[in-house]
């Protein structure tokens, strides 16, 4: 029951991009097609999913048990750093397929905020192993969920009469307001 | 004379947040106050100049390879300094900015100066660099911060300006106003350097 209602938290409730501003960067540059769009989200899942498990571990079995605990952000952004990097490079070995499909996005996840947000938003709320590991995929899955729809809506903007000045970024964000607001009707569901 | 120009053009041509759109997480996320935009752009300048100092003095010795993840170790140092400062004498900042602070380390703007600047340049300039980027950055945060408490609660700085006969429009300080309040103040700034062009435009015909 508790997993489910921190599956449906992250997701819905607290959507990563939409209510805690975590990964607009990705969110605004590459959702310009459906396509790739899915690609980063796809890249996204797989390695913030990957990280809550590895971060928990470093935590909890090397920064507090030698009480170094204010290493945190060093040590978290160091780990996922490597991680994308090894990510990519099993990926290149074992599937050319999907390394082509990803390839560009991995990189970047480095630099997502997503990834380090989760990890040490798991710390924070003392979530257990299994716990971890799934916040930091549902948060994922709702990252994709969020920057997919806006693709689809940004799509279909190409097409729109949009005043001159509001091209471009303005009319993003302003999007973006709009789908925040129709996520924060998803906040009584618990 | 070059080192003033980098600094304004931090602030103006190559603003962060209005003309490069980088470092948005932090941007969108803590700007439900003035004081709260003010206290996040100076503790991300406060990382950028330090970061950009560092690294452009050891740009020599930096093997090409392996740069991101020093950029990376250099700037996560001075995050948790900042972090660490930030608790001991501002905990009510510390309080409401809370993991946006750690999350500095993976704004875009510090690693992308970093990477763009600091790696080719002396320490005097990155060091205006880090300053002028930093201006630009806590001058747009600031502003966004003002018009979303104005809006929103009817106050600047924490002071009662609207009277109690204003109803804040919530909305502003949720977070559906911050996509709202910059993707407009965005278009006016846009809207501007349009009319500007024109103004120019006009002059050099006749």
């Amino acid at each position: 029951m508790n997993l489910i209602l921190i599956v449906v938290g992250a997701v819905l409730i607290n959507n990563f991009v939409l209510v805690k501003f975590l990964g607009i960067c990705p969110f605004l540059g590459v959702s310009k097609k459906v396509e790739t769009a899915i690609g980063m989200g796809a890249a996204v899942i797989f390695v913030m999913t990957l990280a809550s498990a590895i971060t928990y571990v470093v935590q909890y079995a090397i920064l507090e048990k030698f009480d170094i605990a204010y290493l945190q952000t060093i040590a978290f952004i160091l780990v996922i750093a490597a991680l994308v990097q090894f990510v990519e490079l099993v990926i290149k070995k074992i599937s050319p397929s999907l390394y082509q499909a990803l390839g560009v996005y991995l990189p970047l996840i480095t630099t997502n905020c997503a990834v380090l947000g989760a990890a040490i938003l798991n710390i924070q709320n003392e979530y257990n192993f299994i716990e971890s590991i799934v916040f930091g995929a549902a948060a994922a899955v709702g990252f994709t969920l969020a920057i997919v729809l806006f693709a689809a809506i940004r799509e279909r903007m190409e097409y729109s009469p949009i005043p001159k000045a509001l091209q471009g970024f303005p009319i993003a964000l302003i999007t973006a307001s709009l789908m925040s607001i129709a996520f924060m009707g998803f906040s009584g569901m618990i | 004379m070059g080192v003033l120009r980098h600094v304004k053009n931090g602030i103006l041509s190559e603003n962060p947040i209005f003309r490069l759109v980088i470092g948005m997480c932090p941007t969108l996320a803590v700007t439900t106050s003035a004081i709260n935009g003010l206290g996040m752009g100076l503790s991300t300048m406060a990382v950028l100049v330090g970061s950009n100092v560092v690294l452009s003095a050891m740009r020599k010795i930096i093997p090409n390879k392996i740069r991101i993840p020093i950029f990376v170790v250099v700037i996560a140092s001075f995050v948790t300094i900042v972090s660490m400062l930030l608790e001991a004498f501002v905990p009510s900042l510390f309080e409401a900015l809370g993991i946006y602070i750690p999350l500095i380390v993976v704004n875009c703007i510090i690693i992308q100066r970093a990477e763009a600047f600091a790696n080719q340049n002396t320490v005097l300039n990155s060091f205006a660099d880090g300053v002028g980027m930093g201006l630009g950055f806590t001058l747009a945060l600031t502003i966004l911060g003002i018009v979303r408490e104005i809006l929103g609660a009817g106050s600047v700085f924490g002071l009662q300006l609207l009277g109690a006969s204003y109803e804040p429009a919530m909305i502003f300080i949720q977070p559906p106003g911050a996509f709202l309040t910059l993707g407009i103040l965005m278009g006016l700034v846009n809207l501007i350097e349009y009319k500007r062009k024109e103004k120019r435009a006009q002059a050099g015909e006749k």
